[in-house]
């Protein structure tokens, strides 16, 4: 299986169209151990993305991926900004010149998406923040052969609550320090997300 | 004659402003350009004002960033790769008390590399 131009741009809108769907639900856990902003920000965002990519004629993942991941970074407006604009530029330059997109860019592209949030972010995995959904699920992309829809969104959902147990050492949640434990991290929620919507992009095609 | 710029980025626009204005009673011909909020001056950062602020600030002399918490240091970095000034620094030091050492140095003709080295030797 490979993922066509109109299937990123499908994730895309999907992502956008779960992230508003659940924006209220981000905020809370932001709430708890944020400033609560993590919904409005990431919704704002991802409503501006699916704008952007709504008005082109794309030829090539790149650039959808491309326009998402300067959006992103420019009205998100808080961390998870330039965390996910990093993520979907890494992205956008694996995929270049590789359409349809197949699984083994696919990895390649999120492996870097990792490496670049990591370095952006000064975060390891286990800090309680996005790397921790973005990390494995690029692992569990490297350990599978082919795109599938069910086992990505079962992952995904795994490492969201794995970050529960999880104590915040960078991030604004940091600052709670062990009154982070026993939430699950924002910027791990959305991601999720984004995985969620990938996963129902490719359970559509199958 | 001109002068190495500073740059404030908060996550309020009122503290951005308001250190602005602590700054101006003192040294008047620096440029001291805020980046405070988000674009809709909402609490949060933003790349894109962080950039004009730089733009504004660099007057040929280069420019020192400061900023607060959390998201700032990012999209501060950011900022500053994606302009591909070279003569432009984020600094390691607190807002207040570093950009206005920054602002007295470079008020004293210092050249970038002095106004980031007295910043360093202060709070490093
Ligand atoms: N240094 C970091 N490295 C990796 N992820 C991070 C880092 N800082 C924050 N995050 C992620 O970003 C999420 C918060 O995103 P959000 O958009 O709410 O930013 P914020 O923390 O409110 O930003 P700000 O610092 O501007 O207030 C966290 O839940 C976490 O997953
Ligand atoms: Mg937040």
């Amino acid at each position: 299986m490979a993922l066509t131009v109109q299937d990123v741009v499908a994730w895309i809108d999907k992502s956008n169209e779960t992230i508003q769907t659940n924006k209220d639900y981000l905020t809370t856990l932001d709430q708890a151990i944020g400033d609560g902003d993590h919904g409005i920000n990431v919704a704002r965002g991802f409503q501006e993305a699916a704008a952007k990519i709504a008005d082109g004629n794309y030829t090539s993942s790149a650039d959808v991926l491309k326009d998402t991941a300067m959006t992103l970074m420019s009205k998100i407006g808080g961390a998870s900004g330039p965390l996910f604009g990093t993520a979907f530029l890494k992205l956008s330059t694996a995929v270049k010149g590789n359409d349809p997109v197949d699984y083994a860019t696919f990895t390649t592209g999120l492996k870097e998406a990792v490496n670049g949030i990591k370095q952006r972010g000064k975060a390891i995995e286990g800090e309680k923040t996005l790397v921790d959904v973005w990390s494995p699920m690029a692992d569990f992309f490297s350990r599978q052969a082919d795109f599938d829809g069910e086992k990505i969104a079962e992952e995904a959902k795994n490492a969201m609550e794995q970050t529960k147990t999880m104590t915040a050492t960078k991030g604004r949640a940091a600052y709670f320090k062990e009154r982070s434990d026993g939430h699950i991290d924002p910027g791990s929620a959305s991601s999720c997300y984004i995985f969620k919507a990938l996963a129902d992009v490719i359970g559509g095609k199958s | 004659m001109s002068y190495v710029g500073v740059v404030l980025i908060s996550h309020s626009p009122k503290v951005a402003e308001g250190i602005q204005d602590m700054i101006r009673q003192v040294i008047k011909d620096v440029p001291i350009e805020a980046a405070g909020g988000t674009d809709e001056n909402e609490i949060g950062t933003s790349i894109d004002k962080i950039q004009q602020a730089i733009n504004r600030a660099n007057e040929g002399q280069g420019a020192v960033v400061f900023y607060d918490i959390g998201s700032a240091k990012m999209n501060a970095e950011m900022a500053v790769e994606m302009s591909q000034a070279e003569d432009v620094k984020v600094m390691e030091a607190p807002l207040v008390e570093g950009s206005y050492v920054a602002a007295v140095e470079s008020g004293m003709d210092k050249d970038k590399e002095s106004v980031a080295a007295a910043v360093e030797k202060e709070f490093g």
